[in-house]
C-alpha cells in the first residue's frame, strides 16, 4: 500500500476554520450569509418551552374526572394568571361551593378527562447561540443556525474539559518542558488563557479556578490531578471520566491538553505558535468527543480583519507518503517527531509480537524507527 | 438469479473497518483476503465510507481484484474477469451507543421489565422513571427533559389493568416535552409497550408531540414478560435514528446489496446457528472498542434452547477503556499483569488509549496491559449478561406470581458454566492476539469455565460479516465459518473446587498416557489438527478423574469420560480451582501469573528484550 490515512490534529498559524453554530431546538436565525460577526454576535435564538405544571384539579375539587368539564372556568389555550380561578363547583343549593386557583402563570395546554388533570405550560426560556469566533457568515442553516467562516490560528488539543470561553492568551511558563504551578497564577491572570508547558499541577488548577482564569492550555495533565480537581469543583466525589465525551462540565475554567495524560512536553510547534499569539484574544473550548462525529478541544485566534482575510490553501487531508511529517502518538517513541521514510506493504511483527502494517520513520533526534501506522499522526499545518 | 461467486463484506466498527472478500473456488466458498482501515467518522473525513474504501482498497491490493470504481465506490455487479463483487454487504456499530430512558408504572415490575427489554436491546439506560419511584412529579419531568435520550420505552399496566397511571406517565412526557439527543427538529421516538387498553388515551396525548410506536405489552399479565416486540422496535429505531447519525451512513446504505445490519445482530445470528447446528450450549463474546456484546444459548428447564444477548454499551477496549477502569478499578486490572505498575502509570496509559483509540500496543508490556483490561471487560460484561439473562428469553418466558412479585429471577439458572459446551471469542483483542493461547487464557481468566468446555475464537474477526451473509447466502456463510472463521484453541478441563497449592486436583488419561495436575497449576496436553495447523481438529477420548472435593461435571471426586477436541493449544487442564482466586501478595501472584503464562507458552517479555 503506497499511502494510508491517519488522522492528525491541526496546529496552524493560519488556516480556515468553519464553525457550525446550531441551536438545540428550531428557532430564528438572526444573521445573513456574508455578514461579518464577532464572538458575541447572536447568530440564532429560540425559546425552550417552559415546563408544564400538572394540576390535579379533579382530585382537588373532589369531583370525578368526567365531571370536571362543567366546573372549569377556563378553556384550552387560555393564558392563565397566577391566582386565577381555574374551576368552581356548583355546590349544594348554591352553598359549599369550592374553587381552585392556578398556582402558576402560563398557558392552559392540556385538559385530561381521563385523569382530571390540567396542564399549564409555564413561560419559555430564551436560548441564544453566539458566533463564538470572529468571521463571516458562510451559510445559514434555516431555523437552526449558521456556519461561520473564520481565518486565523488554530490549535487542536487531544483532550479537554469545560466549554466555550474567550480570553487573552498569556504565556506563563519558560519552556515547553516547564510545569505550570500555582506560583504562575497571579491576579492579572483573571479572564485570561494561560499557556503552560508539560503539565499543570492540581494546586495550579485550583488557584486558576479561584482567580477566575478563563482557560489553560498545557501539554499534559496527570489523570489523578484532573479527577481530583473535577471532583472538588463539581462537588461530586465519585466523578470520573469513562468515555471521552466532555465539554458540558459546569467548571469555571476550560482546560485543553495538547499531548495526553501524564507530564508530556508540549510539542515544539504547538508551543511556539501559542507563544507567538501571546496577548491576542482567543476562543477556547474544551469539548471533546471521541466517538462518531469527533470533536477535539481547540484554541482559535481569529485574524483581526476577517473581511480582508484571504483563505490559505487547503491543507493536505491526511495521506501518509514518503516525507510526510509525523508525530508518534504511542510508546516507545511517544511524542517524537519525524518524517516517513518507508511504507512497507507487508505486515511486520513488532515487539508485542503483533503483526501490523508499519512505517519507517527518521525521527528528529536521529533515530530511524519502525512503528505501527496506527501509532502516528500526520502533522497538519 | 445469477450465481454469486464473489462476495465483499465490511464491518464498520467504532474503531476499525474490516473488509473480507469471499470467492467460490472449486465449488465451495472460501475467504480469499481481508483488509482493514481506521473507521473514518473522525475529522477531517467525517464519512464512514472513507474507511470502507480504504479497507476495500487493501483487499484489492491483496487479491489483485478491482473492487472499487473510479469514484472509490464499491463496484457491485461483478464483471467477467477480475472486477467487482456480485454481492456487497455491510454491518455497522459506528455511531456511538443507544441512550434510552425507560418508564413504567411500578418500579419493581413494569419499569424493571422495560429496563430489561432496553438493556437487552443494547441500550444505555439513562434513567428509569416510575410512578412509584419516590420522586416528585416535577423532579421526574425535569429529569426527562434534561436527559435527551435517543428514545423512550414506556410500559406499565397489565392488559385490561390500569389506564390512569399510563395517562399520568404520558402527561409527564407532555409536560417535559423531551427532545432527542440527535436530529434537531425531529420528534423523539417513544415506544409504547404498556396496557393495550390505555393506548388510545396515551396516543391522544402524545401522538402529535412525539413519534409514537405501539408494540405488544411487555408485561401483559403479572406472570408473563414479553420482551421481544419491544426489543425489535428498539432495534429498528436504533437503525433508523441512531445509526443514521454516523457520518456517511446514508452513502454506505446506497452501496450495499441489502440493508446494513447492526453488528451485534449479525454476530447473534452466527451464535444461534452454531448452537442449533451442533445442538450445544454456547457462550459468545464480541469485544469491541466501545462496547462488549455477550451472547448465550443455554438450555431451559424444558430442555429448549434459550438465546440471550446483552450489550455492555460502555465496556470496550478503546473508546470505553476508561469505563472498564472505572468499573473494575485499577487493582483488578493490575492483578493480571506479570509485572508491577503503579496506579498512576496505569491510569495515564489507559487515558491515553481512550483519547487515541486507534493506536496499537507496540511494546510487550503495553499489550499485556490491554489484555489485562480485556479480562476485566469480559468479566464485567459477563456479570451483566448473567444478571439480565433471565429477562431476555422472549415471548414465552413464564415466571410465577411469587417470582414476579419478589423479582427473584429464574434467569440466573440459565447461565450454568458446568453445562456450557463452547465459548466463542470475537473482537480485536481476542481475534488479533499475537498468540492464540493468549486468547484462550484471557477467556479462561474472565469466564472461568467449569468442567469441560471447548474454546474457540473468530480467526480474524469476521463473524459480523458472516452473520449478515447468513441471511442472504446461508450456504456461503456456513462454509466460510467452518473453514476459515472458527479457530479451535482446544478443550479446557477445569475442576470446580478449591484446595492448597500442590495438592492433588485432577488426572487426565488420554491416548494411553496419564497426566496428573496439582491444584494451582495449568498443564497443556498437545492435541492439534488432523492435518497441518488448522482445519479439522483432532478428537480423543479422555477420562478425567478429579481428586476428592473437585467436580468436573459428574459430582465431586467422580470420573468422567468424554470426547475432547484439540486445537492450537490442545487439552488445557486448568487446575487453578473454581472460583479462581489470585494470590493476594504481589510476589506470589507475579510468580503464578508467569507460571501460568509459561504453561500456555505465552511469553512474558518481548523476544528481543
Amino acid at each position: 500500500m503506497g499511502s494510508a490515512y491517519t488522522p492528525g490534529l491541526t496546529v496552524s498559524g493560519r488556516t480556515v476554520i468553519e464553525k457550525t453554530r446550531r441551536l438545540p431546538l428550531k428557532g430564528a436565525v438572526l444573521v445573513q450569509a456574508g455578514e461579518l460577526v464577532v464572538p458575541t454576535t447572536v447568530v440564532a435564538r429560540t425559546e425552550l418551552p417552559g415546563l408544564m405544571q400538572t394540576v390535579k384539579l379533579a382530585e382537588q375539587l373532589g369531583v370525578e374526572p368526567n365531571e370536571l368539564k362543567s366546573a372549569l372556568r377556563v378553556s384550552a389555550s387560555d393564558v392563565i394568571e397566577k391566582g386565577q380561578i381555574l374551576a368552581q363547583t356548583k355546590g349544594l343549593f348554591g352553598f359549599f361551593k369550592s374553587e381552585f386557583k392556578s398556582p402558576v402563570a402560563g398557558r392552559l395546554e392540556m385538559i385530561s378527562e381521563q385523569t382530571g388533570h390540567l396542564g399549564i405550560r409555564m413561560p419559555p426560556t430564551p436560548i441564544e447561540k453566539d458566533a463564538y469566533v470572529s468571521g463571516v457568515v458562510q451559510s445559514v442553516i434555516p431555523e437552526e443556525g449558521a456556519v461561520i467562516h473564520c481565518v486565523g490560528a488554530l490549535v487542536q488539543g487531544i483532550f479537554g474539559v469545560g466549554g466555550e470561553r474567550q480570553g487573552v492568551i498569556r504565556a506563563v511558563t519558560s519552556s515547553q518542558d516547564a510545569t505550570l504551578d500555582e506560583s504562575a497564577i497571579t491576579p492579572e491572570c483573571r479572564g485570561q488563557i494561560l499557556i503552560g508547558g508539560q503539565c499543570v499541577t492540581l494546586a495550579a488548577l485550583r488557584a486558576a479556578s479561584a482567580c477566575g482564569v478563563a482557560g489553560i492550555v498545557v501539554g499534559g495533565v496527570v489523570d489523578s490531578d484532573l479527577m481530583e480537581f473535577m471532583r472538588s469543583e463539581l462537588k461530586d466525589p465519585s466523578f470520573d471520566i469513562g468515555v471521552a465525551i466532555t465539554g458540558h462540565e459546569p467548571i469555571p475554567l476550560t482546560l485543553v491538553v495538547t499531548e495526553g495524560f501524564g507530564p508530556i512536553r508540549m510539542a515544539d510547534r504547538t508551543y511556539a505558535l501559542l507563544q507567538s499569539l501571546n496577548g491576542r484574544t482567543a476562543a477556547i473550548n474544551g469539548a471533546t468527543q471521541i466517538r462518531a462525529g469527533v470533536i477535539r478541544p481547540e484554541v482559535i485566534v481569529a485574524d483581526a480583519d476577517q473581511a480582508a482575510s484571504v483563505a490559505p490553501p487547503a491543507a493536505d487531508a491526511g495521506e501518509l507518503r514518503i516525507g510526510t511529517p509525523i508525530r508518534v502518538i504511542r510508546e516507545p517513541y511517544f511524542g517524537a517527531l519525524g518524517a516517513v521514510t518507508g511504507l512497507p506493504s507487508e505486515l511486520t511483527q513488532v515487539d508485542s509480537e503483533t503483526w501490523v502494517r508499519v512505517l519507517n520513520a527518521a525521527l528528529q533526534d536521529g533515530r530511524n524507527v519502525t512503528v505501527p501506522r496506527a501509532n502516528v499522526e500526520i502533522i497538519v499545518t | 438469479m445469477p450465481e454469486i461467486r464473489t462476495i465483499l463484506a465490511t464491518d464498520c466498527g467504532s474503531t476499525t473497518t474490516k473488509a473480507i472478500l469471499i470467492t467460490k473456488q472449486d465449488g465451495s466458498y472460501r475467504l480469499t483476503s481481508r483488509g482493514e482501515a481506521p473507521t473514518t467518522v473522525e475529522a477531517p473525513f467525517d464519512d464512514v465510507t472513507v474507511g470502507v474504501t480504504n479497507a476495500v482498497r487493501e483487499v484489492e491490493e491483496l487479491s489483485k481484484r478491482k473492487l472499487l470504481d473510479a469514484d472509490g465506490k464499491v463496484a457491485v455487479a461483478a464483471k467477467d474477469g477480475d472486477e467487482g463483487a456480485d454481492l456487497y454487504l455491510s454491518t455497522s456499530s459506528a455511531g456511538g451507543g443507544l441512550q434510552m430512558t425507560v418508564a413504567g408504572v411500578v418500579k419493581a415490575m413494569s419499569a424493571e421489565s422495560a429496563q430489561r427489554a432496553a438493556l437487552g436491546a443494547g441500550a444505555i439506560i439513562l434513567d428509569v422513571i416510575a410512578v412509584d419511584d419516590g420522586r416528585k412529579d416535577y423532579q421526574k419531568v425535569e429529569r426527562i427533559r434534561q436527559l435527551r435520550p435517543d428514545m423512550i420505552l414506556m410500559s406499565g399496566g397489565t392488559d385490561g389493568g390500569t389506564i390512569n397511571h399510563l395517562v399520568e406517565l404520558a402527561e409527564m412526557l407532555v409536560s417535559a416535552d423531551p427532545k432527542p439527543r440527535l436530529g434537531i427538529g425531529l420528534n423523539l421516538p417513544v415506544i409504547y409497550a404498556g396496557n393495550k387498553d390505555a393506548h388510545p388515551a396515551v396516543a391522544d396525548l402524545l401522538e402529535d408531540r412525539v413519534s409514537l410506536r405501539k408494540v405488544d405489552n411487555l408485561r401483559p399479565t403479572l406472570e408473563r414478560e414479553n420482551l421481544l416486540p419491544a426489543r425489535e422496535a428498539i432495534h429498528e429505531l436504533f437503525l433508523e435514528h441512531v445509526m443514521q447519525q454516523a457520518p456517511g451512513y446514508g452513502k454506505l446504505s446506497s452501496w450495499v446489496s441489502t440493508g446494513i445490519m447492526s453488528t451485534p445482530n449479525a454476530v447473534g445470528k452466527i451464535m444461534q446457528t452454531i448452537a442449533a447446528q451442533r445442538n450445544i450450549t454456547v457462550l459468545g463474546v464480541d469485544i469491541g472498542g466501545a462496547t462488549t456484546d455477550v451472547f448465550s444459548v443455554f438450555k431451559g428447564l424444558q430442555g429448549d434452547s434459550i438465546y440471550n444477548r446483552t450489550v455492555s454499551a460502555n465496556l470496550g477496549m478503546s473508546y470505553s477503556i476508561c469505563n472498564v477502569l472505572m468499573e473494575a478499578k485499577a487493582e483488578n486490572i493490575r492483578r493480571w499483569l506479570p509485572f508491577n505498575v503503579s496506579d498512576a502509570e496505569l491510569r495515564n496509559q489507559l487515558r491515553n488509549k481512550m483519547i487515541r483509540p486507534t493506536t496499537i500496543p507496540q511494546r510487550m508490556e503495553d499489550l499485556q496491559i490491554e489484555q489485562a483490561v480485556s479480562r476485566e471487560a469480559l468479566r464485567l460484561a459477563f456479570e451483566h449478561h448473567k444478571s439480565l439473562a433471565r429477562g431476555l428469553t422472549g415471548v414465552q418466558q413464564t415466571r410465577t406470581i411469587g417470582e414476579a412479585m419478589t423479582q427473584s429471577g429464574t434467569g440466573l439458572t440459565l447461565v450454568n458454566m458446568m453445562s456450557l459446551d463452547m465459548i466463542v471469542g470475537s473482537g480485536g483483542v481476542l481475534s488479533h492476539a499475537p498468540r492464540r493461547a493468549q486468547s484462550a487464557l484471557m477467556m479462561m481468566d474472565a469466564y472461568q469455565p467449569e468442567g469441560i468446555t471447548l474454546l474457540t475464537v473468530d480467526s480474524i474477526f469476521m463473524m459480523p460479516q458472516l452473520g449478515i451473509l447468513s441471511t442472504v447466502q446461508p450456504e456461503a456463510a456456513t462454509e466460510v465459518f467452518e473453514r476459515d472463521c472458527l479457530i479451535y484453541l482446544g478443550t479446557c478441563i477445569a475442576p470446580v473446587g478449591t484446595g492448597k497449592e500442590g495438592d492433588a486436583c485432577v488426572t487426565v488419561d488420554v491416548n494411553g498416557s496419564s497426566t496428573a495436575v496439582p491444584y494451582g497449576a495449568i498443564k497443556v496436553i498437545p492435541l492439534g489438527f488432523v492435518t497441518g495447523d488448522d482445519g479439522e481438529p483432532k478428537r480423543a477420548e479422555a477420562t478425567i478423574s478429579p481428586a476428592r472435593g473437585f467436580d468436573v461435571g459428574n459430582g465431586k471426586g467422580r470420573s468422567r469420560t468424554v470426547t475432547v477436541t484439540g486445537g492450537l493449544s490442545g487439552i488445557i487442564i486448568d487446575a487453578r480451582g473454581r472460583p479462581l482466586t489470585l494470590p493476594t501478595d504481589d510476589a506470589t501472584r507475579l510468580r503464578k501469573i508467569k507460571e501460568w503464562m509459561a504453561a500456555m507458552d505465552i511469553p512474558v517479555d518481548a523476544p528481543n528484550a
